[in-house]
């Protein structure tokens, strides 16, 4: 089987539909998304219709959870004040303009889909299998924590998104933990692509096993940062989406992955 | 079966985090807030091998340790330190938590050798209680403002990016004056991304004679923990080991009933919130973590019905 796995959308609903367009072209035969739906970029509820008519298959993040049932903040844990209240900026401007029964739906979502394909386990999340907002960084996630998980949760492949950066581990017994990364905004990295993940298992893999592909993404993201200013979002994030470098929620932040960007 | 007078008991979910007690209760300042009243004199816990330290790293596998953690006294005071952080940094990410008044630029071009070749990060968590020599030295001693001011441009310069950790001595809402003071006068001294961490003061050891200790009434009840995440407590996630066997916490060295076994097999059951500190822990949640583990508690939905 061959499918594409999608991480955080945060509104970028210019991101998703290229990479619907992008996993299609490549032969997926099906969509998933990791949740957090909202956050961070503009017009919220263009990201429903696209998850709908494409039936991509989703899960509930912690935003999701928090805009559909009416919660106060976005659960993302953030310990910074200045953090705190560029968080809290995008949640109450994603909140306002999401409609009822959108916020229906996101309350609605699973919190994990498992499957079995090709004889492996899956299992997709948001954080990770054991918590909706836990942060799985790959320089301060060890490897005897992931095969735990495996174990626990009886998974040979666990999916996740959440921290915004894509990573992949190899664990024993050919089983594989992947953080896929998100469509929301750059990963801090200088460039203005944006990242999801292409699985293939079963005969569509040459040789054996699950192949895990990292896809850089391009989009239209001028017009994205056009319309964030059309919806007078805060400026800080329209640089993200322009430089390639995260400017705000950094305080969360291993001291590896912060030091790879530039503030 | 627990009844309502009774202590919660709290059970060990996942150990995620192990602490290392590295170099005891023996620390070179002797800061007057400190909980566990460390100083060049207080003996009380002593120095870890490299032996016991690689056995202990080796021990914690098959338990899914997440991270590890390194505290005292002071760290570096332990002459095996850099080999113990260079190990663990085998196994998973490593943190020390130092005053950094103590280090030697040697150490630090080996510690930043051995972060680039692991897959993990090094966090350096640095002690200085407010962003001037007026605010922290009356706390932590004469002159430690500006020694550790040197010891973290020292980092900045080996290219780590420290965590100040200071204890609120201050009042609450004034957190974001300070921390906006202190990474100003990080700027000024060259740490142009400055990370920051505010801990909340534990009223035991020294500081329960610098203020004052717990009240009666500072404890956690069962009925506080309805609907409560217990994940925000420590001893739901760590064990620190010590030369005296396991400890359920970094914080409750000094109470007999923390020492929970030998080894991590027997320091598993479930741990009994019967202290003042146990309180700080719950209305604070996660405060010995770092801000890139710090998980919030999950709410419920419901709230809102749409």
């Amino acid at each position: 089987m061959h499918f594409a796995v999608f991480g955080g959308l945060y509104n970028n609903y210019l991101a998703l539909q290229a990479a619907i367009d992008d996993a299609c072209r490549a032969g997926a035969e099906a969509l998933y998304c990791l949740g957090d739906m909202g956050a961070f970029g503009p017009y919220p509820d263009r990201v429903f219709p696209l998850l709908r008519d494409h039936r991509v298959i989703c899960i509930q993040g912690n935003y999701d959870n928090s805009i559909g049932n009416g919660l106060a903040d976005c659960q993302c844990g953030y310990t910074d004040p200045r953090d705190n209240y560029f968080a809290k900026l995008s949640y109450d401007y994603t909140y306002a303009n999401t409609s009822m029964e959108n916020r229906r739906w996101l309350r609605d979502l699973p919190s994990e889909h498992r499957m079995e394909i090709d004889g492996a386990r899956f299992l997709m999340c948001h954080g990770s299998p054991r918590k909706t907002n836990e942060f799985l960084w790959e320089s301060t996630t060890s490897t005897q924590f992931l095969e735990k998980l495996a174990d626990d949760f009886g998974a040979d492949v666990i999916l996740a998104t959440h921290t915004g950066i894509h990573w992949r581990r190899e664990l024993s017994g050919g089983r594989q933990f992947a953080n896929v990364g998100v469509l929301g905004r750059p990963e801090n990295d200088g460039r203005n692509v944006v990242w999801y993940a292409l699985i293939r298992t079963g005969r569509d893999v040459a040789g054996a096993g699950i192949d895990i592909q990292f896809v850089p993404l391009e989009y239209d993201h001028q017009r994205l940062a056009r319309e964030m200013r059309d919806e007078s979002l805060p400026e800080e994030f329209v640089t993200t989406i322009l430089t390639g470098w995260w400017t705000t929620c950094l305080e969360v932040l291993p001291s590896k992955e912060r030091r790879r960007g530039q503030f | 079966m627990s009844t309502s007078t009774e202590s919660p008991a709290i059970e060990l979910q996942a150990l995620d985090e192990l602490w290392f007690q590295v170099s005891g209760t023996l620390c070179n300042l002797e800061c007057t807030h400190c909980f566990i009243s460390c100083s060049p004199h207080n003996d009380s816990f002593g120095y870890l091998s490299l032996g016991e330290v690689e056995r202990r790293l080796e021990e914690s596998v098959p338990f899914g340790v997440k991270e590890y953690y390194f505290t005292g006294g002071e760290p570096f005071l332990n002459k095996e330190l850099v080999p113990m952080l260079a190990a663990t940094l085998e196994y998973g990410p490593a943190t020390v938590l130092t005053n950094a008044t103590v280090l030697k630029p040697q150490w630090l071009r080996e510690l930043r050798a051995a972060e680039e070749r692991s897959l993990y990060s090094l966090e350096f968590r640095v002690s200085i209680d407010g962003p001037s020599a007026e605010m922290n030295d009356p706390i932590r001693g004469e002159r430690t403002f500006e020694r550790a001011m040197q010891g973290v441009q020292l980092l900045v310069e080996h290219g780590f990016l420290p965590i100040i950790t200071m204890t609120r001595t201050w009042d609450e809402a004034d957190d974001v004056t300070i921390l906006d003071q202190f990474r100003d006068v990080l700027r000024g001294r060259g740490y142009t991304r400055p990370r920051l961490k505010v801990l909340p003061r534990l009223q035991i050891g020294a500081e329960a004679q610098r203020t004052q200790g717990y009240a009666d009434h500072d404890v956690v009840t069962h009925e506080m923990l309805r609907d409560y995440d217990q994940s925000q407590l420590i001893c739901a996630h760590s064990r620190v080991v010590t030369d005296r066997g396991i400890y359920v916490c970094p914080i409750l060295l000094d109470s007999p009933a923390a020492l929970m076994g030998d080894t991590l097999n027997e320091a598993t059951a479930p741990f009994a919130l019967q202290r003042g500190a146990c309180y700080t822990c719950y209305q604070y949640g996660a405060i010995c973590t770092n801000p890139s583990s710090h998980v919030v508690e999950q709410q419920r939905g419901g709230e809102n019905d749409l």
